[in-house]
């Protein structure tokens, strides 16, 4: 793999751009791999990236059903922070934030990661308590957050409106070091790095049963033919339970729709992301100047990438409410991604029922910030067959034991 | 946009006159039950790509709770009916089968 540097811009420039290579290859599949991860949306692929790195398993296949990263990955609105409430959840997403303030240098890929800071309103005497709470546990669990007043937040997003019709800013708490990254460079960068590895990046391949002896996997069928495995990587959100139900076991998940949508680009507004639970909606200023905004999911089960306006409606409603100067902004594009919700808003990273087969889902509403911390759990996990630290308490057996990591409130509005 | 018939008072209600109420036809698990059971019941939802059945309210109608059968892949809805049954009754079936043969849902079929 050629490196991108300055150098590489200034030498092709020179020759018209004719030594560019193909950021990854697009083999056929072999009859065999090590291991198999199904999904490449940026948690397989993550998954895939530090079990050749930090564990040395190099004969890898990431199978998927459409393109890179066209999955939720390339459909959120990529805000990554870490100021969660449960210190199973600080330690995942907090090793995720910092793995991505380098992961540009480390993948030779610009992720553009931009910590503008993320700011969550408290709208109502109940949020201000909560996210006081929410800021001390943070300090304990080494998470760089603060509760600030109306007028720092007033300083930090001039447009915000602190008396709103329903609901005045009372304060927020506010992440420095959060912000937002390039979603597809996400999934782009970690594909080229997996590809150098030697690994097979393998699109338009579909996988449509789990192949299995006497409880343990020995492969998977595809829409390209059987291939065969001895550890097999379950990563797909949405689509997780029709995984499940391939290789025979159940998950506590259902699917739903989640939608974003933009605006037209106008200049900068804002250098940070607000989110305002309450009256639910958030929104950032994407580097092309575009407002990228999102709300809430919908109320029942959907597997078709589009969901309800009147969800669509609500949120423009909000954001309206915080941010006044929107409302003569044209919006430019609206969609919809399928997200996998638990009961408890936080994910799976588990063995399964069936041995050799992990999984790596739930995340829900909230998975991009979490790509390259739950890339090293899940990778951990298969390659020793036993969890780490990062995965221990997010294990599928949670649920039956009533071990549950009540992220409902910090995960607020679906982001 | 979801339009749901209300089989009390035949409203043909929009989504936003309705709140979804999740997986129907739950048979709640008592004291009695296994560990087993009260696991699948708690948490083992129905997430079906295609046709499932679900408990909807119709929350600023009349406010009875109803069920719907619909498809999750294409948001056809195959019908309403009422909140007093275990199971769906026969017409419902058999207008899911005209759409969808061989279709399957828990031990439904
Ligand atoms: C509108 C929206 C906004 C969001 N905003 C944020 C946000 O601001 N911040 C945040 O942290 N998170 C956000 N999220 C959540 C985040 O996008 C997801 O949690 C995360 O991207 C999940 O990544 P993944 O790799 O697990 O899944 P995906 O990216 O969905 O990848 C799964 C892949 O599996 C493939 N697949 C499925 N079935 C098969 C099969 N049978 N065979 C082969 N391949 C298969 C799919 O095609 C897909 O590419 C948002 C989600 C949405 C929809
Ligand atoms: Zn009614």
């Amino acid at each position: 793999m050629k490196r991108y540097s300055a150098f590489a811009i200034a030498r092709e420039a020179l020759r018209n751009h004719t030594g560019w290579e193909r950021a990854w290859s697009s083999p056929e599949p072999r009859r065999r791999y090590d291991a198999i991860i199904v999904g490449a949306g940026g948690h397989g692929l993550a998954t895939a990236y530090y079990l050749g790195k930090n564990h040395g398993v190099r004969n890898v296949a990431i199978l998927e059903k459409g393109w890179l990263g066209g999955g939720n990955t390339g459909r959120n609105t990529t805000i990554i922070r870490s100021n969660y409430l449960q210190d199973p959840s600080a330690a995942i997403y907090e090793k995720a934030r910092s793995l991505y303030e380098t992961l540009s240098q480390e993948l030779n890929y610009n992720i553009m990661f931009s910590p503008r800071g993320v700011m969550m309103l408290a709208q109502t005497e109940h949020e201000v308590r909560g996210y006081r709470r929410t800021a001390q546990a943070n300090a304990l669990q080494g998470v760089d957050t603060e509760f600030i007043g109306p007028k720092r937040v007033k300083e930090l997003c001039p447009i915000i409106r602190l008396e709103g019709p329903r609901y005045p800013v009372l304060g927020a708490l506010w992440q420095p070091r959060a912000g937002t990254a390039r979603h597809d460079a996400v999934a782009w960068g970690y594909a080229r790095a997996c590809s150098d590895m030697g690994m097979h990046v393998i699109q338009n391949c579909e996988v449509t049963g789990v192949r299995r002896e006497g409880g343990r996997v020995t492969g998977v069928d595809t829409t390209r033919g059987p291939i065969d495995c001895d550890k097999l990587g379950i990563v797909v959100a949405g689509h997780s339970g029709r995984l499940a139900e391939m290789a025979g076991f159940r998950l506590p998940i259902e699917s739903v729709a989640l939608q974003a949508l933009v605006s037209e680009p106008i200049k900068p507004v804002m250098d940070v992301v607000v989110m305002a639970n309450t009256v639910h909606g958030y929104m950032s200023q994407s580097d092309k100047g575009e407002m990228v905004i999102g709300g809430g999911a919908d109320g029942y089960n959907n597997y078709t990438q589009r969901g309800s306006f009147h969800h669509v409606e609500e949120t423009v409603r909000a954001l309206i409410e915080t941010f006044p100067m929107l409302s003569r902004l044209k919006m430019l594009r609206w969609w919809g991604g399928i997200v996998d919700m638990t009961g408890d808003r936080s994910p799976i990273i588990s063995k399964t029922p069936v041995e050799g087969v992990f999984i790596n889902c739930g995340w829900g509403t909230g998975g991009f910030k979490a790509i390259p911390g739950s890339g090293w759990a899940m990778a951990e996990l298969m390659a020793r067959g036993e969890p780490g630290p990062l995965a221990a308490e997010f294990s599928l057996d949670r649920f039956r034991e009533g071990r549950f990591i009540d992220e409902s409130v910090a995960a607020g509005v679906a982001h | 946009m979801l339009l749901l018939t209300c089989p009390y008072c035949g409203v043909a209600a929009e989504e936003t006159e309705l709140a979804p109420g999740g997986e129907a036809h739950l048979a709640r698990v008592g004291p009695e039950g296994t560990d087993d059971a009260f696991h699948a019941y708690l948490f083992e939802k129905e997430n079906p790509r295609g046709v499932h059945f679900e408990r909807w309210r119709h929350a600023m109608g009349c406010g009875k709770w109803f069920h719907a059968a619909r498809c999750t892949v294409t948001l056809e809805v195959f019908g309403t009916y009422p909140a007093q049954t275990t199971e769906p009754p026969e017409h419902i079936r058999a207008a899911i089968s005209a759409k969808r043969p061989g279709w399957t849902w828990r031990d439904l079929a």
